[in-house]
């Protein structure tokens, strides 16, 4: 076999035959070609956007459930329904230490603030924070730095701001970090520009301050407005939801059937929908890459018996002159193998074009909708390989329809 | 050289069977030149295919140059037709996307020979013919006769002990038939043997030998004075 493979009169016949039957070929690996491309731009486009939602969602602690407090809708331990809740520094430390499964627990404040610097002057909403939300919510500074632990500890008046803000309260191109902007009266030291990402968890922040300088200015003692809880990964995020929720009902002597004293909103879940969403998608383009690829296949089984019909009468005088059964055979299963396996490569070529236009036209940019679409090369030719098989067995069914006619049948007159 | 003992063979039809051949016996000396005739439905052309082992009897004896005939593999029987046997058809029946030359080197290919080897003898047999000139034209190209004298080459091309033609001026005008008779006859008169089916009695008569059937069975089998073919061309 590999010596016939080999031989150059093997090809010879092989290309006489394709190429002085054009468009019979050429409609074969039309099939197969349209098979591998799909299959391509399919796995190419899924594994782009997938991309693109790990690239938008990479900067966030995703195993993440916000809490903050409402108000009671049962009586309870002497306190009358509708009572106002809040949540505190100490109800913080307490999660963190007792809830099973908790990474950090990271409390916020927030509030509306104006903020003037020379003429210019706008409303903002601001926010304490400690140097960990960095972490969680990865900000991406275009100057500076992030609030550390120095600014914490000594209450620092500095402020870490939008690039919206920083548009609003600055000229064109000028030096930022280092001046002062008043806010609500009190001046604060810009130390940071952070560029706004596509995605927002939790309410829009224009300017992060430290988190103990915002609770002395406002006066907030130790009440916070929300917290945020990140699960180490191995735990679920809603069992989370569920033991905090709990542990801060039994903390602030509301009824543990209370529904409303907290509000909360379990990032986690919401990302496990979309990744779902993600898989589904895998699969769907698998299912149809491969039944457009079988499709393929069948439409060579197709060409190729009409082909053998077509070819009755050649191969009755070929057979005449003394070709073998076998020989028929092989010639016929070598074609369809070759038109495959050059149409399956036309595949991949074709396919990798389309994901390098796919990718100039919308995988350019950091808001881009797909993000490095490409296939794994191993796969590629995992399906090429399958292709081919399929191809070969296809290619038996009209070499031996072929040779189980009599050659007087296929020479027969008309 | 080819010997034939009590032949017969039936095709089914429906839940009949048509019985074509009815204990033929015939034998073919070497360098005969062998017409057999006969009105169509006679079998002449089921006896041909027989002896071309295109199609296989369903009793009696069939021995060519000494081997017997017989229960043959397909893969047997396609060595054998390669090495022993060359067919001339009415319709010529050249591959219609090969040249010239590529059909004369057909039967070589399956012989094993080498690509070289092949081109120099199927020129060789093409010079035969007259056709060296035509050896890159496709058979749309060429004529009816020209055409026939390509499958001729083709047919001799293996180098056959036995040529088999099977109406070979059928889809020919007067002229090129008597052409193409001369050319036979040129062949046999080199010591091919040759065997042909015909209906025609001019053709008929330019072999040597005429073996007339009726309804599956040999009525006549006489050597007749051979008209040269080439006092009409």
């Amino acid at each position: 076999m590999l010596k016939f493979l080999l031989e150059r009169d093997t090809w010879q016949e092989i290309f006489d035959s394709l190429g002085k039957n054009k468009l019979r070929s050429i409609l074969t690996m039309v099939g197969v070609w349209w098979g591998i491309l799909l299959l391509i731009g399919l796995l190419g486009s899924a594994r782009g956007l997938e991309n693109a939602f790990n690239r938008l969602f990479g900067d966030f602690a995703t195993n993440t459930v916000f809490v903050w407090g409402q108000s009671t809708d049962q009586a309870f331990k002497g306190f009358q329904k509708g009572r106002q809740v809040s949540l505190s520094l100490n109800d913080a430390k307490s999660i963190e230490a007792n809830v099973e499964g908790v990474e950090f627990v990271l409390p916020r404040s927030q509030q509306t603030v104006s903020a003037t610097r020379n003429f210019l002057s706008g409303s903002f909403q601001m926010a304490g924070d400690y140097p960990l939300l960095d972490q969680l919510q990865k900000k991406n500074l275009i100057h500076g730095r992030f609030i550390n632990q120095n600014d914490i500890n000594d209450r620092k008046k500095v402020v870490v701001i939008s690039e919206d803000s920083y548009q609003q309260l600055f000229e064109k191109d000028e030096e930022a970090i280092g001046t002062y902007i008043e806010i609500n009266d009190i001046n604060f030291k810009v130390i940071g520009v952070f560029e706004v990402g596509n995605v927002n968890m939790g309410p829009r922040t224009d300017m992060h301050v430290p988190f103990t300088t915002f609770q002395q200015i406002y006066n907030r003692g130790d009440k916070i407005g929300w917290m945020m809880i990140t699960g180490q990964p191995e735990y679920d995020i809603k069992q989370i939801e569920t033991d905090v929720k709990l542990m801060l009902k039994n903390l602030n002597d509301i009824h543990p059937e209370d529904e409303r004293a907290f509000g909360s909103f379990n990032l986690g879940k919401e990302f496990k929908k979309m990744t779902g969403f993600l898989v589904g998608m895998q699969f769907l383009t698998w299912f149809v890459g491969i039944a457009t690829l079988i499709a393929g296949v069948f439409a060579i089984g197709n060409i190729l018996l009409i082909t053998v019909k077509e070819r009755t009468k050649e191969i009755g005088v070929r057979r005449a002159l003394g070709a073998t059964p076998y020989e028929i055979k092989r010639q016929i299963v070598t074609e369809a193998v070759f038109l495959t396996l050059m149409a399956g490569l036309l595949g991949i070529i074709t396919g990798g074009w389309i994901l390098i236009i796919m990718d100039y036209f919308f995988g350019q940019g950091p808001d881009a909708a797909i993000v490095n679409a490409s296939v794994s090369i191993a796969v590629v030719f995992l399906a090429l390989l399958i292709l081919v098989a399929l191809g070969t067995l296809i290619g038996l069914i009209p070499a031996f329809k072929a040779t189980s006619i009599k050659p007087i049948e296929a020479l027969r007159e008309e | 050289m080819l010997k034939i003992n009590q032949l017969h063979k039936s095709y089914p039809i429906g839940d009949s069977s048509l019985h074509v051949l009815k204990g033929i016996d015939i034998s073919v000396e070497e360098g005969e030149m062998v017409a057999i005739m006969g009105s169509s439905g006679s079998g002449k052309s089921t006896l041909l295919n027989i002896i071309g082992m295109l199609d296989e009897a369903d009793t009696g004896d069939y021995i060519l140059d000494g081997l017997p005939i017989k229960n043959l593999t397909e893969k047997k029987a396609a060595v054998y037709r390669n090495k022993f046997l060359g067919f001339i058809f009415q319709s010529f029946n050249l591959i219609n996307y090969k040249n010239a030359i590529e059909n004369v080197a057909l039967p070589l290919y399956y012989q094993g020979i080498k690509r070289k080897e092949r081109i120099e003898k199927a020129k060789f047999h093409l010079q035969k013919v007259g056709l060296l000139d035509w050896a890159d034209h496709l058979p749309k190209e060429l004529s009816g006769g020209q055409k026939q004298r390509v499958a001729i080459a083709r047919a001799l091309a293996a180098n056959p002990k036995l040529l088999l033609a099977d109406e070979p001026t059928g889809a020919l005008d007067t002229k090129t038939s008597h052409e193409i008779m001369a050319f036979i006859q040129s062949l046999n008169d080199e010591g091919k043997t040759i065997l042909m089916v015909t209906h025609e009695e001019d053709i008929a008569n330019m072999c040597k030998r005429i073996v007339r059937l009726r309804d599956g069975v040999i009525m006549e089998d006489k050597k007749v004075n051979q008209v040269r073919a080439e006092q009409y061309v």
